[in-house]
């Protein structure tokens, strides 16, 4: 496959260079003439301008028809269906306004192609145009500002109502660690200062601190399903980004300070691998996977959707692999998991 | 200097006083002539440009094939690509010196350096620049800090790679990344010293504007290309600063143990003694410049797109007092949205919701220039020259990537997107796509005027556009979809996601196109040094332009005018004036340059 991708590049590379050169021959020929458009020059180039628009266009329809599957599923978090209605609104207006003005833009150049002796309009200036087009923008961004700014508000107001699960998402470099506040659901105190790795205490909990003795650290996330969850996050070294995205969740971690994030995950992960465009994908990736399995090539085991929280904001060398696995489950099914799991008091080495 | 003060005093004595002997070294090296300076800045930031694109081809090949084996990597990057393969620190150097270099290199130094240069003093009507010297040392050292950001290539560790805007801590600590260490220094010292460059060129521009300029050229008939050099120069000059003091403090924290951006870290098995700090407060001052330099990359480009674009549509530019005016307004706002790149970095969501705000506001000046464009092709009589179709293109761009940034510019849709290959699509049309544009339009349009009358081939130029323009689409339409899927930007390689398997194809379509493009750049090359040296002599004014640099001979010398220097009695958009019989002002000419006093019976109107 790649050696086949690789000749068509090399291919269309001697292409290039072959036309390139038959181009400067020709141009060779006609060094006589000036190099000033003339009307040849510009009924060319406006047909090209023409067609340039359809290429706009025909890019613009292959790319959803090719690609609109490979996006997102639908949110599976609570605010993620509002989050996903604004940006289809916003798509429509951008797509309203690309293809009226990139036409408008193009269609001109290909109208109004210069012919020798034609004489253009001198048109310097109207007030009444000016001010349609600036009042226009004014109260389409007015509508979306609005929209945008209470949608924003809702996210970020991040409190305490409705009984929330506390979680601490760790990060540092390359992994991600998270901590629940176990039964008192409050999390101890910590600071990197207070890490002592003889004692297997890594994330720098306070062990004097009795609400961190029933602290639970985990490699896997795991939350149950229509409760809320505040995540609270730190980092130990670097800036690091907690990205979520099928929960539309994404908060920076910030070594220094704790920064907060709230959602209410509403789609169990069983419930979304039964998502029909989520079969899809799966059954599509799935058989990429096939083929390089069929050729002996890594990254070949069949995969099966999870959620998954990605690291997004450049942080070294192995940046592009800083990950951990979501689980979204029943409430059954959490608190099952949640009993089978440890307190930092239970993992807690003895001094040396 | 004296030069050019004394040309000021003594306008008539001009002649003489300037062929005088010039060595070599004074005529092409340490030149004061602002159109050496001006050609100066064109090469040094082509040269920039080159290695820049360059390093984009190869990560992209990288990105396309993950982990394959290529022998240009080896060959270029020696011991970073053992085996051909690619190393995953080299290529976040790749990616962070590709950005800094496109952004102030080329886009900076190399668009806004040579066009403010070559078009100041020529389209004032002007002898120099107010200080020759000052600017001068601005070239020279802008030309130090390319050198030395060439030479942080090569450092032992490797270049920085904390990505373009070099966030500590990953920046400030060589423990994260190996980076991080003498080739971060050298970054931070190359753009020190650019820094200082920008401001003595920034406040020379600002000063020769309002200084120098002949009789008759009131600031409502500057060219629009002037009103953008201007203030372009005066966003730099309240912006870089602040990136000075960013960098200054980043290096205190690094070198000299202060906490201003670090606070509690622990980093390969030992607490660092840091406390206090704010990455966050970094980012701020960052920001601070980092978003009006979109503005001083991107305005230049616009203004070069109103003259050329006036000038081939044989047309005046429709609106221009609005086009001035959203020049200041795009200034203003550039310089208080800041906090759009910052919304989920960890600072109070109420000011995520002010800079919303802001943000969005900035589509409306932004709108009513894409409109004015469009407008100023409605009937005219479209000369599609190069420059012209590479304008036409810049509009294209700036609204593609324009309408895009309504959804960064959000708060709320940021919050996914952000740092995906969405914002890396949006920001590659909006900027840098439409900077390039508006580069090679002056560079198509202007060329004569560098190279003493010598033009370039126009038939190289349409291939050079065509195929730029198809491949540009062709590379970040599609990356828009790569964002929205969940991508996430600055990653080596994809493979570690079975979610992302699937659009190993969407990449290296992408790739194809940038090596195609990156090819068509070659043909721009080739046209560009073979037409300096072979170009053949086109007439004086050969695009029929109004402004007053095409009055000026077409040889080189000191001072830009034999004899006096034209006045001006008219604005630079008197294109296919009719008179009230419908005939064209002079009879037979569908233009009338500035200098050309008003006609008996022809009617100066209020722009």
């Amino acid at each position: 496959m790649t050696a086949l991708l690789t000749i068509i590049v090399l291919v269309l590379v001697a292409i290039a260079i072959w036309q390139m050169t038959k181009i400067f021959e020709l141009s060779q020929v006609r060094t006589m003439n000036s190099q000033i458009a003339n009307d040849t020059d510009n009924k060319n180039n406006g047909y090209l301008l023409f067609a340039f628009l359809i290429f706009i266009y025909g890019i613009t329809i292959f790319s959803f028809w090719k690609y609109t599957k490979f996006l997102l599923p639908e949110a599976a978090s609570e605010h993620g269906g509002g989050y996903d209605y604004l940006m289809l609104i916003s798509f429509v207006i951008i797509f309203i306004v690309q293809t009226i003005t990139q036409a408008l833009l193009h269609y001109f150049g290909y109208k109004y192609r210069g012919v020798e002796g034609k004489k253009a309009l001198f048109f310097a200036d109207n007030n009444m145009l000016e001010a349609v087009w600036t009042i226009i923008p004014v109260i389409v961004l007015a509508g979306l500002i609005l929209w945008g700014l209470y949608t924003w508000t809702n996210i970020m107001d991040i409190n305490d109502e409705d009984d929330p699960l506390i979680v601490e998402l760790y990060a540092q470099q390359f992994n991600w660690t998270a901590r629940y506040g176990g039964d008192d659901n409050v999390l101890g105190d910590a600071s990197v200062r207070m890490i002592d790795i003889d004692k297997a205490n890594v994330l720098g909990l306070d062990e004097a601190d009795p609400n961190a003795s029933d602290d639970i650290i985990v490699k896997e996330l795991h939350l149950p399903v229509g409760r809320k969850v505040n995540f609270k996050m730190r980092s130990q070294d670097v800036l690091h980004s907690a990205y979520m995205p099928h929960f539309r969740a994404q908060m920076n971690c910030v070594p220094g300070m704790i920064t907060q994030f709230s959602f209410t995950p509403i789609t169990t992960t069983e419930e979304m691998r039964r998502n029909p465009d989520v079969v899809d994908k799966v059954k599509r990736t799935n058989k990429l996977r096939a083929q390089r399995a069929a050729n002996g090539e890594d990254n070949s085991d069949p995969w099966e959707f999870d959620y998954i929280l990605l690291c997004n904001k450049i942080c070294g060398k192995s940046h592009y692999n800083m990950q951990m696995k979501i689980i979204v489950e029943t409430q059954e099914e959490y608190d099952k998991w949640m009993a089978e799991q440890k307190t930092f008091k239970e993992t807690m080495q003895p001094a040396p | 200097m004296s030069a050019t003060a004394h040309a000021h005093i003594d306008d008539h004595a001009h002649d003489e006083h300037h062929h005088h002997k010039e060595t070599f070294v004074t005529k092409y090296i340490f030149s004061q002539d602002h159109k050496m300076i001006s050609k100066q800045y064109l090469i040094t930031g082509l040269i920039m440009g080159i290695i820049g694109i360059a390093m984009s081809l190869m990560f992209r090949m990288q990105l396309a094939w993950p982990g394959e084996s290529f022998p240009i990597f080896e060959a270029l990057l020696g011991k970073w690509a053992p085996g051909g393969v690619m190393d995953a620190d080299v290529y976040l150097a790749l990616v962070t010196i590709h950005g800094t270099i496109m952004v102030f290199f080329v886009l900076t130094a190399g668009l806004s350096g040579t066009f403010s240069n070559l078009l100041i003093p020529l389209q004032i009507g002007a002898r120099d620049m107010a200080s020759g010297f000052l600017n001068m040392v601005s070239y020279w050292l802008f030309f130090l800090s390319s050198v030395i950001m060439v030479i942080s290539l090569f450092v032992e560790a490797g270049p920085a790679s904390a990505g373009w805007t070099i966030y500590p801590p990953l920046s400030a600590l060589p423990q994260a990344q190996g980076g991080s260490g003498m080739g971060m220094t050298l970054w931070l010292v190359s753009m020190a010293i650019f820094i200082a460059s920008s401001l003595l060129g920034s406040l020379n521009y600002i000063v020769t504007v309002i200084n120098l300029r002949t009789k008759g050229m009131s600031m409502t008939r500057l060219p629009l290309t002037i009103w953008a050099f201007l203030v372009t120069a005066i966003i730099g000059v309240i912006s870089f600063p602040v990136l000075f003091s960013a960098a200054l403090l980043l290096i205190m924290d690094r070198s000299f143990g202060t906490s201003f951006f670090l606070s509690d870290i622990f980093i390969q098995g030992e607490v660092l003694h840091y406390q206090g700090g704010s990455p966050v407060l970094y980012e701020h001052l960052f920001w601070f410049l980092g978003h009006p330099e979109v503005y001083i990359v991107l305005l230049p480009a616009l203004g070069i797109t109103s003259e050329v674009m006036s000038t081939n549509a044989r047309k005046p530019i429709f609106g221009y007092r609005a086009m001035v005016a959203s020049i200041l307004a795009i200034a203003f706002l550039s310089t208080i949205v800041w906090g759009h790149h910052m919304f989920i970095s960890g600072m109070n969501p109420f000011l995520g919701s002010v800079f919303t705000f802001t943000t969005l506001l900035i589509a409306i000046p932004s709108a009513v220039k894409a409109f004015n464009y469009i407008t100023t092709l409605w009937k005219g009589n479209l000369q599609l020259n190069p420059g012209m179709l590479f304008s036409i293109g810049l509009v294209s761009t700036f609204i593609s990537g324009g309408l895009t940034g309504i959804i960064l510019g959000d708060s709320t849709l940021d919050i996914n997107v952000h740092d995906t290959y969405f914002v890396v699509a949006h920001f590659h049309l909006v900027m840098g796509i439409s900077a390039l544009y508006g580069l090679f339009a002056g560079v198509y349009h202007w060329f004569p005027k560098m190279f003493e009358g010598k033009m370039m081939n126009k038939n190289l130029g349409y291939v050079h556009f065509w195929v730029t323009a198809v491949c540009a689409y062709g590379v970040f339409f599609p990356m828009h979809f790569v964002g929205m899927a969940g991508v996430p930007r600055r990653y080596y390689e994809n493979t570690a996601f079975p979610m992302f398997d699937e659009l190993t194809d969407v990449n290296v379509l992408i790739t194809i196109f940038a090596l195609i493009a990156g090819l068509a750049q070659l043909v721009f090359l080739y046209n560009f040094i073979s037409s300096i040296f072979y170009g053949k002599k086109g007439p004086q004014n050969p695009w029929k332009s109004n402004t007053l640099e095409w009055t000026a001979p077409q040889e080189h010398f000191h001072g830009n005018w034999h004899g006096e220097i034209p006045h001006v009695h008219r604005w630079a958009y008197d294109y296919s004036k009719t008179d009230k019989n419908g005939e064209y002002v002079i009879p037979g000419q569908d233009y009338v340059p500035q200098h050309i006093p008003l006609q008996d019976d022809e009617e100066e109107l209020n722009h």
